[in-house]
């Protein structure tokens, strides 16, 4: 097969296009650059986008011997995840930037120009597992590493994608053995530290950024009687569930600890509450995406959901109606915001996603 | 899969004659400058390249300068002669270039405005990417007694186009201004003569005509004061210290020696190639078109650039590279992303037309094998190259 593998500069990456490369298929290296005015170096835990990681994404090809090619899908990546994370937090919502990456760039705009230039599949260096069926369908799982898993953020790809897609990590027993593979292999990126934070926000500080780019908003928090009891910077900077950060001096009447219990960017009003307003027990998903055809989930079917990467999974029953997912949740979950992404498995292998509409109490 | 190189302007293969030069001087011993026998030996060799150098450029052998190259060579130029007026009479502030120079001439130019007070002048173009004299004209006229310095590449690096520097010099040398041309792309490709050219400087670089890449050099006219831009040990005329490269100098003087006797035949052989080339594009690719000035002589010999409307400068540069045709996207490349070419924006185009370009570059080792194998691939990666730009 004509595999192009993606190659972010990481460690994880170079691993997984080398085995694309040992498995006999014909692989090239293609780095996306997500930003026109890169910086030099890599800083902090940013995972991409410096000169450094495309240089270093280009020495791993060299090592693999294979071609290497810089895309510029900086466009792309600003219409489609910026900007999104911008619109999503303005709408009082809690946008996940790397699922619409993987949803819009790594697996729509990349994947659709490699097929345009004759590609066969896209390899990526993320931590799941495609199971391929006796009867054809593509299972996705998540990886033999739990600790490593990127189901929660690939789910987003959808069945068609996944046919077009390997991940060679996914039965890798842990990242220390990706280290050492790569370090067997000659790979300088082996020793790289790993990255976590959003990769265009530089200095890691997520609130800093959104008043830069949405601008200062003033306003009140107040509890579920309606008193004052703060003042915000712009209500889009919470996050329903958010406990620190608050900056309210008097405590709540009991004591009690108060959470983030609604944000209404429309009014500029962030609600606070006690623990209990937070539990939800029914979760409902829009724009959802079905990756078990021979399960169509038209009646209850037994599930595991997922509302945060590497969050607890809560077990339940899903229902899927056309683009919306409906899950009923065993015991109540907490702190589920509007725009994070829900995913349902079963056991291992995901079922399928949605984005949070609305929480029900 | 065989390749097939058309990337001669950013470099081309080192010929037969630089190559043997090169070898035969890499055992050399003996610094240039030491007073011993072998300094004595290797300095013969460097004068004996100065020599050459200067009868291939029509200039005095005490007016050759080496450098580690073009860039080298317009940075000196640009910093030299600025400072040089600067230091003679301080209310000469204003750098005066064509708005499509090499960055080699604009980044200093911009760096001296920025840190050094000077005030840069671009002198825009025309759809061609030629330079507009009568706003030169205009400029001079109207800061005569502020203009420290002239530059005007001789032919254009993107496009092609080679410019009128003999004019630029006769406007600029009633009032005693200097004018310098980087020549990168023209020496050893069109006939080049630096003392009919008038010019006060003129850079070269060795790697463009077939010598080694790290060696070029600054012709200076012998009364023209520079500033050094690298102190050190005083080497070529205190301006440009550094211990000499006898093998690297030998290498040039070889290959420019090679290029500049050979431009006759060899413009005539491109020429043919470049019109055939052009031809067989536009019967390939019917909304292709060329940029630069037309063919003839007022174009460089090799240069066919041709923008390819709609299509993903990416992709085409992947799908002609995948099946062995080297060339290069027309945008200028900043590792690996392109920014839209100030030399297009200059002539005229829109962005999106600016980056949907290719550079073919044509050169000594060039056959109809090349051009051949060319057309065969050309329509369907520009195709594939479209359809990913419409996604």
């Amino acid at each position: 097969m004509r595999v192009l593998a993606a190659l972010s500069g990481g460690v994880d990456s170079a691993v997984a296009a080398a085995r694309a490369v040992d498995a006999g298929h014909d692989v090239v290296g293609v780095h996306m650059a997500l930003s026109r005015n890169r910086d030099q170096f890599r800083s902090g835990s940013r995972g991409c986008c410096s000169i450094e990681d495309s240089n270093d994404a280009r020495r791993a090809a060299d090592k693999l011997g294979i071609p290497y090619y810089v895309w510029d899908l900086s466009d792309e990546f600003h219409d489609l995840v910026v900007k999104d994370f911008l619109n999503e937090y303005a709408a009082g919502r809690t946008p996940n930037p790397c699922v619409r990456c993987n949803e819009h760039i790594k697996f729509d705009t990349l994947l659709e120009r490699a097929e345009t230039l004759g590609f066969d599949a896209v390899a990526t260096g993320h931590y799941a597992r495609i199971v391929i069926r006796e009867d054809g369908v593509r299972e996705l799982h998540r990886a033999v590493d739990i600790a490593k898993d990127q189901s929660y953020v690939l789910a987003v790809m959808g069945p068609e994608k996944v046919a077009q897609s390997m991940f060679p990590l996914g039965d890798m027993a842990s990242k220390a053995e990706v280290r050492a593979e790569a370090a067997a292999r000659g790979l300088g990126v082996s020793n790289k530290p790993d990255s976590y934070d959003i990769c265009f926000v530089a200095d890691g500080d997520t609130k800093g950024f959104l008043q830069r780019e949405l601008g200062e908003q003033p306003g009140e928090i107040v509890d579920e009687s309606g008193s004052v009891v703060g003042a915000h910077q712009g209500a889009y900077a919470y996050t329903v569930g958010q406990r620190k950060g608050l900056g309210i001096g008097r405590p709540a009447a009991d004591g009690a600890p108060r959470y983030v219990t609604g944000v209404d960017t429309a009014r500029n009003v962030v609600t606070v509450g006690p623990e209990t307003l937070l539990s939800v027990s029914t979760l409902r998903g829009e724009e959802a995406v079905w990756l078990a055809p021979d399960v169509p989930a038209d009646t209850p079917v037994p599930c595991e959901a997922q509302v945060r990467a590497h969050g607890a999974t809560t077990p339940g029953t899903v229902v899927r109606d056309g683009d919306t997912m409906t899950v009923e949740l065993d015991e109540p979950m907490r702190g589920v915001a509007a725009g994070q992404s829900l995913v349902v498995y079963a056991g291992t292998r995901v079922l399928g996603q949605a984005t949070l509409a609305s929480r029900r109490v | 899969m065989g390749t097939h190189y058309f990337d001669h302007a950013a470099t081309t293969p080192m010929l037969d004659a630089a190559r043997d030069a090169l070898m035969a001087h890499m055992g050399l011993v003996g610094n240039p400058s030491a007073l011993h026998a072998a300094g004595r030996a290797a300095r013969s060799v460097v004068d004996e390249a100065r020599e050459t150098v200067a009868d291939a450029l029509d200039a005095h052998p005490s007016e050759v300068l080496w450098t580690s190259g073009g860039t080298e060579a317009d940075n000196l130029a640009i910093k030299g002669l600025y400072w040089a007026r600067q230091r003679a009479d301080a209310r000469r502030t204003r750098i005066v270039v064509s708005a499509v120079e090499h960055h080699a001439v604009l980044e200093p130019a911009e760096w001296l405005a920025h840190e050094h007070g000077a005030h840069l002048v671009l002198i825009p173009v025309d759809g061609n990417g030629v330079i507009d004299l009568a706003a030169l004209e205009r400029e001079i006229a109207a800061h005569t007694s502020q203009i420290a310095l002239i530059s005007v590449m001789w032919a254009n690096n993107e496009v092609g186009s080679i410019q009128p520097v003999a004019q630029v010099a006769s406007l600029a040398a009633p009032h005693g201004i200097p004018v310098h041309s980087d020549a990168v792309q023209a020496v050893g490709h069109v006939p080049v003569s630096f003392q009919e050219s008038g010019l006060t400087a003129l850079s070269f670089s060795a790697h463009k005509v077939g010598g080694p890449v790290g060696v070029g050099g600054l012709v200076v006219t012998r009364t023209e004061r520079l500033e050094p831009v690298t102190h050190g040990g005083g080497q070529e005329r205190q301006i440009r210290s550094g211990t000499l490269d006898a093998a690297g100098f030998a290498a040039t003087a070889a290959a420019l020696r090679w290029a500049v006797d050979a431009v006759p035949a060899e413009s005539a052989r491109l020429r043919e190639l470049q019109a055939q080339l052009v031809e067989r594009i536009g019967a390939a690719v019917p909304e292709a078109h060329l940029s630069g000035a037309p063919l003839g002589e007022g174009r460089l010999p090799g240069n066919v650039h041709v923008c390819f409307p709609g299509a993903d400068p990416d992709a085409l540069m992947f799908m002609l590279d995948s099946h062995g045709i080297e060339a290069s996207t027309g945008a200028a490349c900043s590792a690996g992303v392109h920014q839209a070419s100030h030399v297009l924006l200059a002539m005229g185009r829109s962005t999106a037309d600016a980056a949907s370009t290719m550079r073919f570059s044509l050169g000594h080792t060039t056959t109809q094998d090349d051009i051949d194998a060319l057309i065969a691939v050309l329509p369907e990666a520009v195709e594939r190259a479209r359809r990913v730009h419409s996604v």
